[in-house]
C-alpha cells in the first residue's frame, strides 16, 4: 500500500509570474506511471513540499482532463510559499494529493452556474470557470463575480474580458481601490448583487474568500430563493497532514481536508462566521 | 467469569511469561514524584504500596504499608505516547547533487509490547484513538505497527482519586472490553480474567487457584465501592447541542481568564491526537526529515494560516477544546471524547475542572 502522508518527486515544466506576488507552477511527476494515473477533481488540492522547508496545501487549478500537466496557483504568503516562489523551470519539489471533495460539477450540469470571489486571484473557482468554458454547452448561464482590494490585485484580467464577451456569460468585476483605466465597478463586489441575472431556480453557486464576503453573498443569494444547497463554498483552514489525522482542519463534526475543503451551504451554516472555529 | 486467583508471590511468573512469550512489559513505576509506565521486569519494580492525592492542580505521591501494588489512581501518562509517539519522523527528502529528489518513509521499529496496569478509562481512551488513526479513510501506518503487537493486562480501579469521573462518562471503574487480561486486585493476590485468546493461551503458564466467592465478592464490593466514591460527573454523555447553543456564554469569558493555554491539558488528554508537522533540515541541505510533534490547540500556531490566526484569544481555545472533546467528536467518533480520567484537572497547573466548566456552561439544559 501507499503511504498517503509521502510525497512523489515532481518537475516545474514551466513557471508562470501571474504578478508580483502570485505565481503558478506547472508540474509533472517525475514516475511517468504515477503521473498517467494521477485524477483530480477542480477544487481538489495536493500538499506541496519544498525540500528542508515543509508543506503548504494549495489547490489544483488546471483541467482535470489535462494529461499533460497539472497547475497550481499560488501567492506568496509564508514561509513555504515564499520558497516555492524562488523555485524555477526544471527545478523539483514533493507533491502529494489530490485530497478533499472538489466542486459539485457534475451536479450542476444543465443549471446556470455563478462563482463568487473575492481576495486575491482565487484560483480555486478559476478552476471551476475554465472547467465550464470549456464545456459550455453542459451548463446554463455563466455568471463570475470577483473582488479584489485593489484594482491591481486582479491576475489574469484578459481572461475576465474574454469571459465577458462570451454568449450567456456576465461578469461583474469589483475593487475597492480602482486604478486608472479600471473598467469595473470601484466598492464591493457584493454591491453588484443586484445585476446579477441568474435562475435562482436552477442554480449552483460556487465561492471562494474571505468569510465575511461570502456571508453577505450568502445573504443575498438565499435572499433571492436560492437554496442552501445549491450554494457551495471553499473553506480555508490550517493543515498539517491533509488525510484527517492531523486535527488542525477540525471545523464542527468535520475535517476540512476530507470532508471539504467543499461544503454546501446547508453542511457548515451552524458555524460559518463564528469567530475561533 | 474469573478464570482463577493468582496470590501476590506468583505475580512475577506473570512478566515471565509474557518476557517468554517476546513482549516487552511496561508497566506502572514511581518515577519524578508521579507513577508512569515504563519498563517492568521484576514485580518488584511496581509502585508497591504508593498512594495518590489528586485534585485539581495537585498530584502527590505517599508511601503507606498497604502491601497492593495497583492502589492508586492515574498518573499523567496515559496510553497515548506508547502507540501514538509524542514526536516521531514520517519520512525523508533526499536531494542530489542534480536537484532530483527522492523521498523515503521512515517506519518506527517494531517491537511486542506488554502493558500492564491499564485502567478502564484509558481502554476506553485507547478505543478513540484506535478508531481515529485507524478506522478513518486513512489509515495511519506507524500507529498501526505499534498497536498491532500489544498485550494488555487491565487492573480494575478500586482508588479513584478525587479528579475522576469516569462512572458519568459510562468509562469505568471496571474493565469490560479491549483487554487480554483483567486483574482485580485483593491484598493477597489477583483475581485474573482472560478477555482474548491470547490472554486464555497465557494463563496457562500462570499457577492459578480457583476463585472462592468470598474472594469474588470482596473483588465487587471494592469495584463498587470506588463507583461510588467518586463526586464529579458531567452534566450528560452527549454536551453536543448544548455547547453548540451556548458559545457565546459568559463562562467562556470567565474560564480565560483563568486559563493559561499552556496545553498540558491536552498533552495528558489519552484521547487529544492533534499533531503538527515540521521539518528538520540537514545543515548541507542534502537531506531532510518530516516529524509530526504533539500539538495542542491551546496554541497561536494551531488555528494558523497565512497571516490569520483564528484563535488568537484563550477564549476561543478553551471553547474549541470543550466543544470538539464533548461536542463534535459525537459526529466525528459517535461518542464524547472524554473518558472521565481526570488527568486534565489534575495536571491543569490552575485547577481548571472540566466536569465544573462543562456544567456551568451546559448544566441546566443537558439531559442524558
Amino acid at each position: 500500500m501507499t503511504d498517503p502522508q509521502l510525497p512523489r518527486a515532481a518537475q516545474i515544466v514551466e513557471r508562470v509570474q501571474e504578478s508580483p506576488t502570485i505565481f503558478t507552477l506547472r508540474l509533472k511527476f517525475a514516475d511517468p506511471a504515477h503521473h498517467a494515473a494521477f485524477r483530480f477533481d477542480p477544487g481538489q488540492f495536493n500538499m506541496l513540499y519544498l525540500h528542508g522547508v515543509g508543506e503548504v496545501p494549495i489547490s489544483i487549478v488546471s483541467d482535470p482532463q489535462d494529461e499533460h500537466l497539472f497547475d497550481h496557483t499560488i501567492r506568496v504568503v509564508g514561509r513555504v510559499t515564499h520558497g516555492l516562489a524562488s523555485l524555477k523551470t526544471g527545478d523539483r519539489l514533493g507533491v502529494r494529493g489530490p485530497y478533499g471533495r472538489g466542486w459539485p460539477l457534475k451536479s450542476a450540469e444543465n443549471r446556470d452556474v455563478m462563482v463568487v470571489t473575492g481576495g486575491l486571484g482565487c484560483a480555486p473557482v478559476v478552476s471551476v470557470i475554465n472547467y465550464v468554458m470549456r464545456r459550455r454547452a453542459r451548463f446554463g448561464r455563466l455568471v463570475i463575480m470577483q473582488g479584489v482590494k485593489h484594482s491591481e490585485d486582479l491576475i489574469w484580467r484578459e481572461r475576465y474580458a474574454r469571459w465577458s464577451k462570451s454568449p450567456d456569460t456576465q461578469v461583474l468585476e469589483a475593487a475597492n481601490v480602482g486604478a486608472t483605466l479600471w473598467p469595473w465597478h470601484v466598492g464591493h463586489v457584493t454591491e453588484l448583487f443586484d445585476k446579477v441575472q441568474i435562475d435562482a431556480k436552477s442554480a449552483t453557486v460556487m465561492m471562494c474568500g474571505p468569510e465575511g464576503m461570502m456571508q453577505v453573498a450568502i445573504d443575498h443569494l438565499t435572499g433571492r430563493g436560492i437554496a442552501e444547497t445549491d450554494i457551495h463554498l471553499s473553506i480555508e483552514r490550517s493543515m498539517h497532514c491533509a488525510v484527517g489525522l492531523c486535527g488542525h482542519c477540525q471545523y464542527g463534526g468535520q475535517f476540512v481536508c476530507q470532508d471539504g475543503p467543499v461544503f454546501s451551504y446547508r453542511e457548515i451554516k451552524a458555524l460559518f462566521g463564528k469567530r475561533g472555529f | 467469569m474469573e478464570t482463577g486467583f493468582l496470590p501476590r508471590a506468583g505475580f512475577q511468573a506473570l512478566l515471565d511469561a509474557l518476557q517468554q512469550s517476546g513482549y516487552r512489559c511496561v508497566g506502572p513505576r514511581s518515577r519524578d514524584g508521579a507513577i508512569v509506565y515504563d519498563t517492568l521486569a521484576r514485580m518488584e519494580e511496581l509502585p508497591r504500596g504508593l498512594r495518590d492525592r489528586q485534585a485539581p492542580g495537585a498530584y502527590r505521591l505517599e508511601h503507606t504499608d498497604n502491601p497492593r501494588f495497583f492502589s492508586w489512581a492515574n498518573g499523567p501518562q496515559a496510553l497515548k505516547p506508547l502507540f501514538f509517539a509524542p514526536v516521531e519522523p514520517l519520512w525523508r527528502s533526499e536531494r542530489a547533487a542534480d536537484g532530483a529528489i527522492r523521498f523515503a518513509a521512515i517506519e518506527p521499529p517494531v517491537e511486542r509490547l506488554a502493558v500492564i496496569g491499564v485502567r478502564a478509562c484509558d481502554l476506553a481512551a485507547l478505543r478513540l484513538q484506535d478508531r481515529h488513526f485507524l478506522e478513518g479513510r486513512f489509515a495511519d501506518s506507524r500507529y498501526a505497527a505499534r498497536r498491532a503487537n500489544v498485550f494488555l493486562v487491565a487492573v480494575n480501579c478500586t482508588h479513584p482519586a478525587d479528579t475522576c469521573f469516569c462512572v458519568s462518562t459510562g468509562d469505568g471503574p471496571r474493565a469490560t472490553e479491549g483487554f487480554d487480561l483483567a486483574l482485580s486486585e485483593l491484598d493477597d493476590g489477583f483475581l485474573v480474567q482472560a478477555g482474548s485468546d491470547a490472554g486464555r493461551a497465557l494463563t496457562v503458564h500462570l499457577t492459578l487457584l480457583p476463585v472462592t466467592a468470598v474472594r469474588q465478592q470482596a473483588a465487587d464490593r471494592e469495584i463498587e465501592a470506588a463507583a461510588r466514591r467518586q463526586t464529579r460527573r458531567l452534566p450528560s454523555r452527549n454536551m453536543r447541542d448544548v455547547l453548540f447553543a451556548n458559545l457565546d456564554h459568559p463562562r467562556w469569558e470567565n474560564v480565560a481568564e483563568r486559563c493559561l493555554s499552556c496545553g498540558n491539558c491536552t498533552a495528558v488528554c489519552p484521547t487529544c491526537f492533534c499533531h503538527s508537522e515540521s521539518d528538520e533540515a540537514a545543515l548541507d541541505g542534502g537531506h531532510s526529515r518530516h516529524l509530526r510533534q504533539w500539538d495542542s490547540c491551546f496554541t497561536p500556531g494551531h488555528s494558523y494560516i497565512h497571516g490569520i490566526t483564528i484563535r488568537a484569544d484563550t477564549r476561543t481555545r478553551y471553547r474549541q477544546w470543550l466543544t470538539h472533546k464533548l461536542g463534535s467528536w459525537h459526529d466525528q467518533y459517535g461518542r464524547s471524547g472524554c473518558v472521565g480520567c481526570g488527568r486534565c484537572i489534575s495536571w491543569c497547573p490552575v485547577g481548571i475542572d472540566i466536569t465544573e466548566e462543562a456544567t456551568a456552561i451546559g448544566g441546566e439544559d443537558a439531559h442524558d
